[in-house]
């Protein structure tokens, strides 16, 4: 094993809320229910917390957090940077922080009124916007017109589909797939609803070649996961979910969301960077994972993360997600708690609840024989992805 | 309102040159590399002496998005995002104008016109590219 924090920290608790369209309280409410949730579920109380890491977009900072739930004194805090892309490396800095003796138990979350409060799609932005260099970064699309996380990811899907003679019908299936999973999960929105092949094509396009079906939702809700060692975790009232692998990636010429310049833009070498450091840190291979949560805030950087991780070739994703492969009963069931398409869009960090819940075995669509678990953040963006596994 | 670019020291050469009706690519003056969205230093060199050149307003598409929700003003829609290679070999992201959503694909040669939006503003927007061209 080639870092020394692999294998050794596990998340001990998850808690949640209500995933809804309108929560009716505060997202700092939201993340101390979450939060509150969590540690109870791993036989903690705040008492026990001495560290926070989340990651940037919500309104919940650590302290304010803290403080609402007279946790602490806090000896580490940490706020990782790009949104959704940060949701597994949130958990990474806890398992570092555990892993080096700098914190003992780490609280993990994400709190958001992403459909009540402020909707990351709407696509209004400040006519001027003070000169920073994030702000002269969005000054390249913005006065175009190109506003919305969707329209930034269907440039690179557009050319998927070009480069890999893919048609929109393999989004779909990563679509059906979500839905399938989410009508038989009682937290999921999409909960008894699922979607055929034609509804997708059949439904409104967004940013073509995106339609309504392949965005994820906008939602209200929290989750929070407590990180402590291993040790420490086999002494409390659940069985730990090991965290055998975490890492980071941002490859060569990255963007946030608009990583238009590199010679082909059809894919995502930030996450086969992070692929690479998860099987080395892990020692496991694609066809060792049981089950998968990829993140899916729009399904074609799905069909991309698949071929990352290697559970296909390059360009063969259209092939993969055929004939129920990513379902329930096929060779790597994915997003089996919804995905942020069916179950809601808490910026990845209700797919590493579910991880979770599929380690302990208990998760509503649950895979048979869980030992390894892949979840990964958002992708367009700085990104990051977890390997969890039975103890 | 058309939302404005942020200027800062770094890209200011570019929207100045849309002013003169310019298209500008950063140019690295040690080892000549152009770079695309410009940088405060050469990516390859690592060079800070830059300078730019003008780009002669021709590429292709090499992707492009059909924008239709949601409608934000002042944009009207379809709106036709297209990211077009340059013959320099830089990329950026533009309008194309005069094409049929339909109708547009990856590969079709398109040249630069440019829009005046007010005294401080003049934004690119590209066309198909006239034949023979």
């Amino acid at each position: 094993m080639s870092v020394s924090f692999a294998g050794r920290t596990a998340i001990a608790g998850v808690g949640q809320t209500e995933f809804s369209k309108n929560s009716g309280r505060s997202e700092l409410r939201l993340a101390c229910e979450a939060v509150l949730a969590a540690l109870a579920d791993a036989g903690l109380t705040p008492d026990d917390v001495d560290g926070f890491a989340t990651f940037t977009m919500d309104d919940n900072p650590e302290i304010e957090v803290a403080r609402a739930i007279g946790a602490g004194p806090l000896r580490f805090f940490s706020r990782v940077h790009y949104g959704g892309g940060a949701a597994c490396a949130a958990v990474m800095q806890a398992a570092l922080a555990v892993a080096s003796g700098v914190a003992r138990v780490v609280v993990c979350y994400r709190a958001m009124n992403e459909r009540s409060g402020r909707r990351f799609g709407i696509g209004t932005i400040p006519r001027a916007m003070a000169p920073t260099t994030e702000t002269a970064h969005f000054g390249w699309y913005a006065p175009f017109g190109l506003l919305t996380p969707a329209a930034w990811v269907a440039m690179q899907a557009q050319r998927y589909l070009h480069d890999f003679g893919a048609t929109t019908e393999a989004f779909g299936r990563v679509s059906v797939a979500c839905r399938r999973h989410a009508a038989a999960n009682p937290a999921a929105w999409f909960h008894g609803r699922p979607i055929t092949l034609e509804e997708h094509q059949a439904s409104r396009w967004i940013v073509r070649p995106l339609r309504l079906l392949d965005c994820c939702q906008e939602s209200d809700g929290a989750v929070a996961v407590v990180v402590t060692s291993l040790e420490h975790a086999r002494d409390l009232r659940r069985p730990p979910a090991v965290i055998r692998a975490a890492a980071q990636g941002a490859s060569r010429d990255q963007h946030m969301m608009t990583s238009y310049y590199r010679e082909s833009i059809g894919e995502l070498p930030e996450m086969r960077l992070v692929a690479e450091q998860l099987y080395e840190q892990a020692g496991v291979r694609p066809h060792e994972f049981q089950t998968a949560v990829i993140y899916d805030h729009f399904t074609p950087f799905v069909l991309a993360q698949l071929e990352a991780f290697g559970f296909c070739k390059r360009g063969e994703a259209k092939d993969f997600v055929q004939d129920g492969r990513i379902e329930l009963g096929g060779e790597l069931p994915i997003n089996t708690h919804g995905g942020q398409l069916g179950e809601a869009y808490i910026h990845g960090m209700n797919g590493v609840a579910e991880a979770v819940r599929q380690v302990r075995g208990e998760a509503v669509n649950q895979v048979p024989n869980v030992e390894h678990v892949l979840v990964t953040a958002g992708t367009g963006v700085p990104t990051s992805a977890l390997v969890l596994g039975r103890d | 309102m058309l939302p404005r670019p942020a200027i800062t020291h770094d890209n200011r050469f570019f929207w100045e040159g849309l002013r003169e009706r310019r298209l500008r690519i950063q140019r690295c003056t040690a080892c000549h590399r152009l770079q695309h969205p410009p940088a405060p230093v050469c990516a390859g060199c690592r060079s800070f002496e830059l300078d730019a050149i003008d780009a002669c307003g021709r590429g292709t598409i090499h992707s492009f998005v059909v924008v239709e929700h949601p409608p934000v003003p002042p944009f009207t829609y379809p709106n036709v995002i297209v990211l077009v290679e340059l013959e320099e070999g830089t990329r950026l992201v533009s309008r194309l104008v005069g094409v049929e959503p339909d109708d547009v694909a990856i590969g079709q040669p398109v040249e630069v016109d440019f829009e005046r939006v007010d005294d401080e503003l003049t934004l690119h927007f590209f066309r198909p590219a006239r034949s023979g061209s």
